[in-house]
């Protein structure tokens, strides 16, 4: 049932399935990831079924989430290029993080920090990829140093994207009315004037 | 193996201390290049001992057999032609793990128990908690350890942990014929090494000297060499062997600041959440919303 018919599409289906799918798998990657990350975590491995088995399923996890987050980008990419209006916004931040969003630039789809999010994901993801395939044992061989380089950037590059993920999930949390539009794709109107104001009169003709 | 004995130094993954309150002695074995024969008796006691059987592999056109370590070859003669001093020398060393006192494998496994050093020296893997990441290959200054292609366990040689643990000799120094593999305490060793090296010098090897690595904080495996000044001629055993940076720095400090950093954020978003409060869509937007809608049903 829709509440109002008003509402406004932020989302379609297929996006918010493959967040999901980015999602779920980032989620397994670091629960399974932190257990070898440090010892502190390693009975997270008997979330999946013995750190054997851990060993073994996170690799294939992460060219789930490699693949779906390469979808991701490519569909939002157009979405997140950076403009003037992005880096008044950025300037300004701290106010936003304050709880004083009044003087904030207007933002369309996305603001200057869901840009400066979407693109150290992006760089993240991307170091996380590369590293991992050069330790993943189970089928490659690389030379030593390039497993030993491997590992170190596979770790770094997956403690702060852990701490990237956790920042765009409390965003979403503090923003009220936000996580809606990941769950059934809208937002109200409300909403969008307030947040994200060139979006809204680019949707609503405004 | 499983565990043969408390008296443990250090154990993998693991950030208290492990039972250490007995003090055993330091043990190491000596093996006297010079006075090595390439009969490969070791080998063989090794995987006597063991239980190990090897595939047999092929000839390679030379004496090396099998070519290199694996998960079921835990020590193997590596056999070099070299000119030193106007004279054909052939070099022959029998590799295998070095039982660091700093072992770089123990340093970089995320399993707990995985890998043991105990309170003698020897490092030991302990297969049944090894998760097979390989972590300790990428860790070993050495390149001892395999993985199983069979079980995606690591192993390598446990110096015979079963046999020290019940006061006997390690198999391959039991098996050789000449003497030039030797065990006892790491301190009679060394004595026993100076003798050695004191007669090779007068035997006009000046640079002979003995291979106990203190990159690595020293080895429970250490060596005579005759050429101690050139340790890469016996098949490239590394002059200065230490931890790589890459593995210290990633498993070093950096990793309990990187978790206390991910804490800080988890707990940066509550607080900022219960001090500044949810960021709401404003009363006054709704209902300016509302008025448009009002205006448009008219």
């Amino acid at each position: 049932m829709i509440r109002d018919p008003k509402d406004l599409k932020r989302y379609e289906p297929q996006e918010r399935a493959n967040h999901w799918v980015v999602g779920i798998s980032f989620i397994l990657l670091a629960l399974s990831g932190l257990a070898f990350f440090h010892p502190a975590f390693f009975p997270l491995t008997q979330l999946f079924g013995g750190p054997t088995w851990a060993r073994i399923i996170h690799p294939y996890l992460g060219v789930l989430m490699a693949v779906s987050f390469l979808a991701i980008f490519i569909r939002f990419k157009h979405l997140n290029k950076m403009t003037p209006a992005d880096k008044e916004w950025l300037a300004k931040a701290k106010n936003m993080v304050d709880g004083n969003d009044h003087d904030m630039p207007e933002q369309g789809k996305y603001n200057g920090g869901q840009k400066v999010m979407f693109w150290a994901l992006a760089v993240c993801m991307l170091l996380m990829t590369v590293s991992g395939l050069a330790i993943w044992r189970a089928w490659f061989g690389f030379d030593i140093t390039v497993v030993r380089l491997g590992a170190v950037v596979h770790a770094a590059a997956g403690a702060v994207m852990i701490a990237l993920i956790m920042v765009h999930v409390y965003a979403a949390i503090w923003v009220k009315g936000t996580i809606r539009a990941m769950w059934y794709g809208t937002v109200t109107r409300a909403w969008a004037k307030q947040h994200h104001r060139g979006w809204y009169r680019q949707v609503t003709g405004k | 193996m499983a565990l043969q004995s408390l008296d443990i130094k250090q154990r993998s993954a693991t950030t208290t201390p492990s039972t250490q309150v007995r003090q055993t002695v330091e043990i190491a074995k000596l093996i006297d290049v010079s006075a090595c024969i390439g009969c490969k008796a070791c080998q063989v006691a090794c995987s006597e001992w063991n239980d190990i059987r090897d595939e047999v592999g092929n000839c390679h056109g030379v004496y090396d057999n099998p070519m290199d370590l694996s998960a079921k070859s835990w020590t193997v003669m590596r056999y070099t032609e070299v000119e030193q001093n106007n004279k054909l020398e052939w070099l022959i060393r029998k590799d295998g793990c070095m039982h660091c006192s700093d072992p770089g494998c123990l340093k970089a496994c995320p399993a707990p128990g995985a890998i043991i050093q105990y309170s003698n020296g020897i490092v030991d893997f302990h297969q049944e908690n090894c998760i097979g990441c390989g972590y300790c290959v990428t860790g070993c200054p050495f390149n001892v350890p395999r993985i199983s292609k069979e079980d995606s366990k690591a192993y390598k040689c446990s110096l015979c942990s079963d046999r020290v643990a019940v006061n006997q000799a390690p198999a391959c120094a039991k098996a050789c014929p000449t003497g030039a593999i030797q065990f006892g305490s790491k301190e009679d060793m060394k004595d026993y090494a100076a003798k050695r090296v004191e007669d090779l010098k007068e035997r006009g090897y000046d640079q002979a000297g003995l291979y106990d690595p203190q990159g690595v904080g020293g080895t429970h495996v250490m060596y005579v060499l005759h050429h101690a000044d050139k340790p890469n001629l016996y098949a490239g055993l590394p002059e200065n062997p230490s931890i790589s940076p890459l593995v210290s720095l990633w498993k070093g400090f950096a990793k309990p600041l990187a978790t206390l950093a991910l804490a800080g954020v988890a707990l940066g978003s509550l607080f900022h959440y219960v001090t500044k409060g949810p960021n709401e869509v404003s009363k006054e937007i709704e209902d300016e919303i509302e008025r448009e809608d009002k205006e448009e049903a008219k």
